[in-house]
């Protein structure tokens, strides 16, 4: 009777297994199991487009396995240890010039991806990789100030309304030390660049003082604050805000005088893959004008092809949160890598935190 | 019945709201027409639908299940064995084997994901499955090994005694006294260890590779784009599965102890 | 306590003991003396490891910023762990004392939440908390609130969090002690004109000791290294122990960095944990 119960019990967890490993078998990583090739996509969990990915898959008779990440530097710590498996990533620019230096990417052949002759005017010639040999840029944007029009009566013009005391502990700031600085440093005249020890240490005092001010220091949840209304001014990237205003007409974006960061989030493959071909066909469907519109219209992101700008709709175009208004663009900056000073930075920030 | 002051009947009380309050809200927002925020915008279950839809949530899920049931097995068989060994053998109550025993418990999980990862890595073990569920055994083995030896302390020798005396074999003494009794605990150990791989994370963020998403490291992604709802939805699903598992376990409990007559636990 | 070593002589065990070693120190002693390895060694340019052998980083563990972060970590896990105490206590002596079926249903109730992912439940409490969550609408219609409470991103949200996240960790164990012991030695002490205070002060807390220690450990030590609820309920506004840990490792890429601060981590874990092991070393250990 004992040893009955005994073996019911490896008998519950056997079928439990079975049933989990057919599944995993229809998941798993496996290629030899399965008869179409399979590509292995990392990208940010911004940029998850189940529908796009399965047209992609039904064309070409493969199998997309999708992951996301959600910073550079995770992104850059998974793929540092090179056991990965992944084929194509999305890492932003100066991180794609990292990982390029650091050898981690493949060179691309551009014979496959065609549509790199449909990039957006400024985003050709980028700083950290000129010929595109090893990255394509994909989304493009701004970071700025998202703010709840109701509230905050007058729109900012600098970044100094995120140190307004009349709002405080409805402030937002991103969780992003080289954001977060580079905001302090262009509010302080330096550049976003800054390597400069002094200039770094200039930026963290202000940041102190901003402190008691800030309710959060968040990259993801901002927008789900301004909706709330739990937060009123919240240093953001344009995107979420864009689609915040969706949930509630009251939340605008603005670019302060002072300029910010312009990024480009660049598509690229590993080194390591094993399916490179395959990788570039994908980055090649992902930057198509069709397929780009579709993911435009649904995420609110500016796509790199310039041709998706003048089929979107008005609303979309039209909203700085997605495309900044011309006249701002000489006033941003692209970030780059600071090699050893980011021991600063990090420095500063810590220091920033335990406040 | 024994005498349980009110006070603690109320904090118990208490204490279940409080563990189930998130629980209910996860529920009552999976019906909740709203992306984003807490404004009731009508009753849907659109959600549900998603969460059909989704094959990705749902294969983080199963993934994170059959893991959850291969490391707890493995964990159960070498744990228990190795409690049993452990306690029975006198040259291994060196209190060193004790502390060695317990340490993955004790150290940051942080800590044994980056080391487990450093060991794939340098021994070319490409990231998966096997990696995930090694992982959870590393911590899943001492929890059953600490449950299964703690009861096993306060069992009554006597019993392995007569058996052996009556001409048992040690396997018999092993199957037929020793692991019934030890009952409670390989369920407590089963149950906790399951519970334990179901939902972690850490260790998983850093051994995982392409294509074995958890549900955690699923989740976690998501926050970025806000919780979407389906999440909300899933959580019912996971709440009311597990509920209708307790309620037919429960009920088949019932029906076995009329008929045997049960140990004290203690 | 059991001299009879007929039922380890059965060759599955010693077989299975054999197993678990071997899989221990490949998939654990290994790893960890490989990080110990690596926490003696340089940062790399752009993050990761330059075999350069150095002392620098457990230097920086001196660090009195470090030591703030410690400090504060310390406090809110030991607070965290009280806390559980006192809320788990009754909780575990009324699923101790309960009888058989209940008992296991309780348990299992109690666990059921822990099903839905951690993230999430977490995450729930950002809901809860949030100017607009829960608890502020439901003050505010109550007329006791005039305008929302600021409890997202404080400390309180953390705190709460961790509570809640470690709860069960606590009352488990206390369940598992308090069983064992009889309810005839409760029985005795109010034969003895005991008051339901002294019985608890004099009989039951001192033999449930062993649940505390198991339980303290269980929910002190993931405190301090924890770093999902400080991030979810912390608005990323204090920097705890595993937060840092966790910026070294995956933010500023300074793997050895990262890898001395969790040595310390635990170091002082161990130490604590040697502390109390003398106090109460035994038959009952954790």
């Amino acid at each position: 009777m004992n040893n009955m119960k005994m073996v019911l019990r490896c008998l519950v967890l056997l079928p439990l297994a079975v049933i989990g490993g057919c599944s995993e078998s229809s998941t798993s990583s496996d290629s030899n199991t399965s008869s179409r090739p399979t590509l292995y996509y990392f990208t940010w969990s911004d940029y998850v487009d189940p529908e796009v990915v399965a047209k992609f898959e039904a064309a070409r008779g493969v199998r997309v396995v999708v992951d996301s990440f959600s910073s550079n530097e995770e992104l850059l710590a998974k793929v540092q240890t090179g056991m990965t498996g992944y084929d194509v990533v999305v890492p932003s620019d100066f991180m794609a010039g990292i990982m390029g230096r650091l050898g981690l990417l493949a060179e691309l052949e551009l014979e496959r991806i065609p549509n790199v002759r449909d990039l957006e005017s400024h985003l050709q010639e980028l700083p950290f990789d000129p010929t595109n040999r090893f990255s394509i840029p994909y989304f493009w944007g701004t970071v700025g100030i998202g703010y709840n029009a109701d509230v905050v009566t007058e729109p900012p013009t600098s970044w100094e309304a995120l140190w307004d005391p009349q709002f405080s502990g409805r402030i937002s700031m991103l969780n992003d030390e080289r954001e977060v600085f580079g905001l302090a440093l262009r509010a302080l005249g330096y550049s976003l660049n800054s390597v400069d020890p002094q200039a770094i240490q200039q930026a963290k005092h202000k940041l102190i003082v901003q402190k008691p001010l800030v309710k959060a220091y968040t990259s993801d949840q901002f927008d789900q604050l301004l909706v709330a209304g739990e937060v009123v001014l919240a240093h953001a990237w344009g995107g979420p805000v864009a689609r915040a205003m969706r949930e509630r007409p009251s939340i605008r974006y603005v670019i302060p005088q002072e300029g910010g960061t312009i990024w480009t989030d660049c598509l690229a493959v590993l080194a390591s893959s094993p399916n490179q071909a395959l990788a570039m066909d994908f980055i090649n469907y992902l930057l198509d004008e069709e397929v780009a519109l579709l993911t435009s219209k649904r995420l609110l992101f500016a796509s790199a092809n310039r041709h998706v700008r003048d089929r979107l709709p008005a609303n979309i175009r039209d909203n700085h949160a997605v495309y900044p208004p011309g006249e701002v663009l000489p006033r941003m900056e692209w970030m780059e890598d600071v090699q050893e000073a980011i021991r600063y930075y990090d420095r500063a920030w810590t220091e920033l935190k335990v406040q | 019945m024994k005498r349980i002051p009110t006070s603690f009947l109320l904090n118990s009380m208490m204490v279940m709201l409080f563990l189930y309050l998130p629980v209910v809200i996860l529920i009552g927002m999976s019906f909740n027409a709203s992306t984003m925020g807490i404004a009731w915008k009508g009753f849907t279950v659109q959600w549900y639908q998603k969460l059909v839809m989704d094959p990705s949530i749902l294969d983080a899920t199963l993934n994170s299940v059959f893991i959850a049931c291969v490391s707890t097995g493995l964990a159960l068989i070498l744990g228990v064995g190795t409690a049993i060994g452990l306690e029975k053998n006198q040259g291994m109550q060196m209190p060193w084997v004790n502390m060695v025993m317990v340490l993955p418990l004790v150290i940051p999980e942080i800590l044994l994901g980056v080391a487990l990862l450093m060991v794939f890595v340098l021994c070319r073990i490409p990231l998966g499955f096997g990696t995930i569920i090694i992982g959870h055994m590393v911590f899943n083995l001492p929890l059953t090994v600490v449950i299964v030896r703690a009861r096993l302390r306060k069992l009554d020798p006597a019993w392995e005694d007569a058996a052996r005396d009556l001409g048992a074999t040690p396997w018999n003494v092993l199957t037929r006294i020793t692991l019934p009794m030890l009952r409670p605990a390989i369920w407590g150990a089963a149950l906790l260890g399951f519970t334990v791989s179901l939902d972690d994370f850490v260790v998983t963020f850093f051994v995982a590779g392409p294509g074995s998403t958890t549900l955690p490291l699923k989740v976690f992604s998501m926050i970025k784009t806000g919780i979407t709802p389906e999440i909300n939805a899933l959580s019912a699903v996971m709440v009311v599965v597990s509920m209708i598992c307790v309620g037919l376990s429960w009920l088949f409990q019932q029906r076995s102890t009329v008929g045997s007559s049960e140990s004290t636990l203690s | 306590m059991t001299t009879c070593l007929s039922t380890s002589s059965a060759f599955p065990v010693k077989l299975i003991l054999l197993s678990a070693g071997i899989f221990l120190s490949l998939f654990f002693l290994v790893p960890l003396l490989l990080v110990f390895g690596v926490s003696l060694a340089s940062r790399g340019m752009y993050g990761g490891i330059a075999w350069i052998a150095t002392w620098e980083n457990y230097q920086r563990l001196l660090d009195p910023l470090v030591g703030t972060i410690f400090l504060r970590s310390f406090l809110f896990a030991g607070l965290t762990t009280i806390v559980c105490v006192v809320v788990g206590f009754p909780l575990a002596y009324c699923m101790a004392r309960a009888s058989r079926q209940w008992q296991l249903l309780l348990l299992t109730l109690v666990m059921i939440p822990f099903w839905t992912n951690f993230l999430v439940r977490t995450y729930a409490w950002v809901l809860i908390f949030r100017a607009d969550g829960i608890l502020n609408t439901f003050l505010m219609r109550l007329g006791l609130l005039e305008e929302p409470l600021s409890l997202l991103f404080t400390d309180v949200s953390v705190f709460v969090g961790l509570v809640y996240g470690y709860l069960p960790f606590m009352v488990l164990p206390l369940v598992v002690a308090i069983e064992r012991i009889s309810p005839q030695l409760e029985e005795a002490a109010f034969d003895l004109y005991a008051s339901m205070g002294a019985m608890f002060r004099h009989v039951l807390l001192p033999l449930s000791k062993p649940g505390f220690i198991a339980g303290g450990v269980l929910v002190f030590i993931p405190s301090l290294g924890a770093f999902i609820t400080p991030y979810l309920l912390g608005g990323g506004q204090k920097m705890m122990l595993g937060t840092l840990i966790q910026q070294e490792f995956l933010v500023s890429r300074d793997w050895p960095f990262g890898s001395a601060l969790s040595f310390g981590l635990m170091g002082t874990v161990l130490l604590l944990w040697f502390l109390l092991g003398r106090t109460s070393y035994g038959r009952n250990s954790s």
